[in-house]
């Protein structure tokens, strides 16, 4: 047999929720039945959703890439010479040089879809672990300088500065400290923390690292989302591979640094991504939301000063430590600095993940990288930063995706979703269903958050239920002005961004899409 | 409840409370420990959960019912879970769900009289880009549509 030709088939569980187990499967059978050695590679995926399942494959003149692939195409594309990057309807050449990612800007993403997640090897050959071994020899104080400097905010949706916080446990005196990831990512419309730790683990594993060095914890929690079995499969062999070589574990790179990694699963709870929820939840309970101060930087994580920050944050310190603070801090506009991995989802032609510097408009993603919507409709809204975050009508899609004019609108960008949706859809069932996911969600400890849901979910109810019938013009108006004013106690009262950010879909959706709510359909 | 489900209870719960003992804050992890094991956490796991970890019954049952993942029953053969999150929604999961409901005879949250399938609703999978979703026992289906599903169904048997 000759050398084995390297194929990739994406691993990701979106690939896979598309037939990708089956095409690695389809390619093994075909290729044995020739006589032909492949050695398939489980990569991540590029996010380029509407080509997967997208499968490479290595030849001498570089990476060869077909999509959409079929387990039914597998035999024809072996005949067509597949392994030599022959010709074939499907076949898409260098995937890289597709305008669609040549365009983006991919730090925190720079390895998606390109490494072997399970191979420690190729990250490092990749450019991983260069900034963890820049952060060994720095001093604790001058690594969370350089995060402050970089001007890196925290990606989960809060946007607080992460250096800030690094400084605050820096600072404490504890003989225990911990790094808590907040993988609990659960917001609809997106998947940046899934794809990075099911297609570039160590770039989480190196930003854990990095901050337990800098801050002085000893200990990391991955706090996962039990939705995810992909990521979790993904972690658990990076982290034995990182053990194995050294990476984690008593002595990190022989630096005499002690720093480790568990993960624990989360099970079922939107309101555990909120960060002092994730906390109570990380200790084996109840996901109730703890009242602040004092703030986890202090005392978090079993009552000791605890880092908590999302997957996407960690994930984009190796770089910032690899290539400089100003590097990073290059990209981006106003004070929204480096990039942010946006997630282009719902009824869109081709979704999937673009990262670029802050500052791009909803247009440009919407029409540019997504092509406008899947059904061929016409785009009639948009919902940024998941169930919390405001519908934009079109008329608003100049916009830019950056936290300050987003919050000029009354809007946030959360974790970077961007859900489209056609002009079949109907804001007052949007509205209700935002108050709905609220009541169903709602940890329970404050009375705005769950009880105001569930009262908002009966109003909108009525309002729908009113739509058709003229003679109700008055009591509708009321019951309009009721839902505001239920919004109002929310926002204000709630002791977390649950209860107090559902009022944004609620307001905008009455705001932007009135006729929705009063039009008889 | 015969003897010895009684006792294959108290030892799962025996086992689990052990291999998480060194831990600090386990009982979520020994909870999922036990319904890995059992499908379920059954009501009898909680006295013998609440006396080795020093906790209240009523400290362990507020934590198991909190968490949409934690059952008291074990489920069907095949557990359905539908997406009813935003994205799928853009992408008409609301006719997707009409259908399988209809299709399977469920509400959310039932299971088939002969024990096969449990449905259950979920708030997104992390497949946004590619909806409507739906999980069947950990394995991901996207952009399911009708006739997908009958597809994925005839394999657990619905005609």
């Amino acid at each position: 047999m000759s050398m084995p030709v390297t194929v990739y088939v994406p691993g990701d569980a979106s690939a896979c929720s598309l037939g990708a187990d089956r095409v690695a499967r389809a390619i093994e059978a075909e290729a044995g039945k020739r006589g032909r050695a492949v050695n398939v590679v489980r990569n991540g995926s590029r996010g380029m959703f509407w080509l997967e399942p997208l499968v490479e494959v290595a030849t001498p003149a570089g990476r060869v890439a077909y999509g959409p692939v079929g387990a039914g195409d597998v035999a024809k594309l072996l005949d067509a010479g597949l392994l030599e990057g022959g010709a074939h309807a499907l076949r898409l050449g260098d995937i890289s040089a597709h305008p669609w990612l040549a365009s983006q800007q991919r730090l925190t993403g720079a390895r998606l879809g390109i490494v072997d997640p399970a191979s420690v090897v190729d990250y490092v050959a990749h450019g991983g672990y260069v900034g963890l071994r820049n952060a060994l020899a720095m001093q604790p104080a001058d690594i969370v300088r350089a995060v402050t400097d970089s001007g890196l905010r925290g990606r989960g949706g809060a946007a607080f500065p992460t250096g800030i916080k690094w400084q605050t446990v820096h600072d404490q005196k504890a003989a225990q400290k911990y790094i808590a990831c907040n993988a609990d990512e659960g917001d609809s419309g997106t998947f940046s923390d899934r794809m990075l730790m099911e297609g570039d683990p160590f770039a989480l594993i190196e930003g854990m690292t990095i901050a337990g060095v800098a801050v002085g914890a000893t200990q990391g929690y991955i706090y996962l989302r039990i939705e995810y079995p992909h990521a979790a499969r993904a972690l658990a062999k990076a982290l034995q591979a990182a053990r194995a070589i050294g990476y984690l574990g008593n002595d990190i790179l022989g630096s005499g640094k002690r720093f480790d990694i568990a993960v624990r699963l989360g099970a079922g709870a939107y309101i555990c991504g909120e960060e002092t929820s994730m906390l109570e939840s990380l200790e084996g309970r109840r996901g109730e939301v703890r009242v602040r101060p004092p703030l986890p930087a202090i005392k978090g994580l079993f009552g000791q000063p605890t880092v908590v920050n999302n997957v996407v944050t960690l994930a984009s310190v190796p770089v910032v430590l690899a290539r400089g603070a100003q590097f990073y801090k290059d990209f981006g506009a106003g004070k929204s600095r480096g990039t942010i991995p946006l997630q282009l989802a719902g009824n869109v032609k081709q979704g999937g993940l673009v990262e670029r510097a802050f500052g791009l408009t909803v247009k440009e993603l919407v029409y540019g990288y997504g092509g406008g919507s899947a059904t061929g409709r016409p785009v009639r809204a948009v919902q940024i930063g998941g169930p919390l975050g405001a519908f934009l009508p079109v008329s608003e899609f100049d916009t830019p995706l950056e936290y300050e004019a987003l919050s000029a609108k009354n809007s946030l960008l959360g974790h970077g979703g961007v859900v489209v949706f056609d002009d079949h859809v109907d804001m007052a069932r949007m509205a209700r269903y935002a108050l709905e996911f609220c009541a169903i969600e709602s940890c329970g400890k404050c009375t705005p958050c769950r009880l105001g849901s569930t009262r908002g979910v009966e109003l909108v109810d009525r309002i729908i239920a009113g739509r058709a019938d003229s003679s109700r013009n008055g009591a509708q108006a009321a019951d309009l002005a009721l839902l505001d004013e239920l919004c109002d106690t929310m926002f204000n009262g709630s002791l977390c961004g649950l209860g107090g950010l559902t009022p944004f879909p609620v307001r905008s959706a009455l705001k932007h899409f009135r006729e929705d709510f009063q039009r008889a359909t | 409840m015969s003897h010895s489900e009684a006792e294959k209870i108290r030892q799962c719960v025996a086992g689990a409370v052990q291999k998480f003992a060194g831990e600090p804050g386990p009982l979520i992890e020994i909870l999922h420990a036990i319904q890995d094991e059992l499908g379920c956490v059954p009501p009898e796991a909680v006295p013998p959960l609440a006396e080795s970890l020093n906790l209240s019954r009523a400290e362990v049952h507020g934590v198991i019912s909190f968490y949409h993942h934690f059952r008291e029953r074990a489920p069907g053969r095949y557990v359905v879970q539908l997406c009813r999150a935003e994205a799928c929604q853009s992408m008409n999961s609301r006719a997707l769900e009409e259908f399988v409901r209809g299709r399977l005879h469920l509400d959310f949250g039932q299971t088939t009289p002969d024990g096969r399938i449990t449905l259950e609703p979920v708030y997104c999978l992390g497949n946004c880009a590619c909806a409507p979703s739906m999980m069947v026992n950990g394995e991901l289906h996207g952009r399911v549509t009708p006739e997908r599903f009958g597809e994925i169904a005839k394999e657990w048997g619905v005609a």
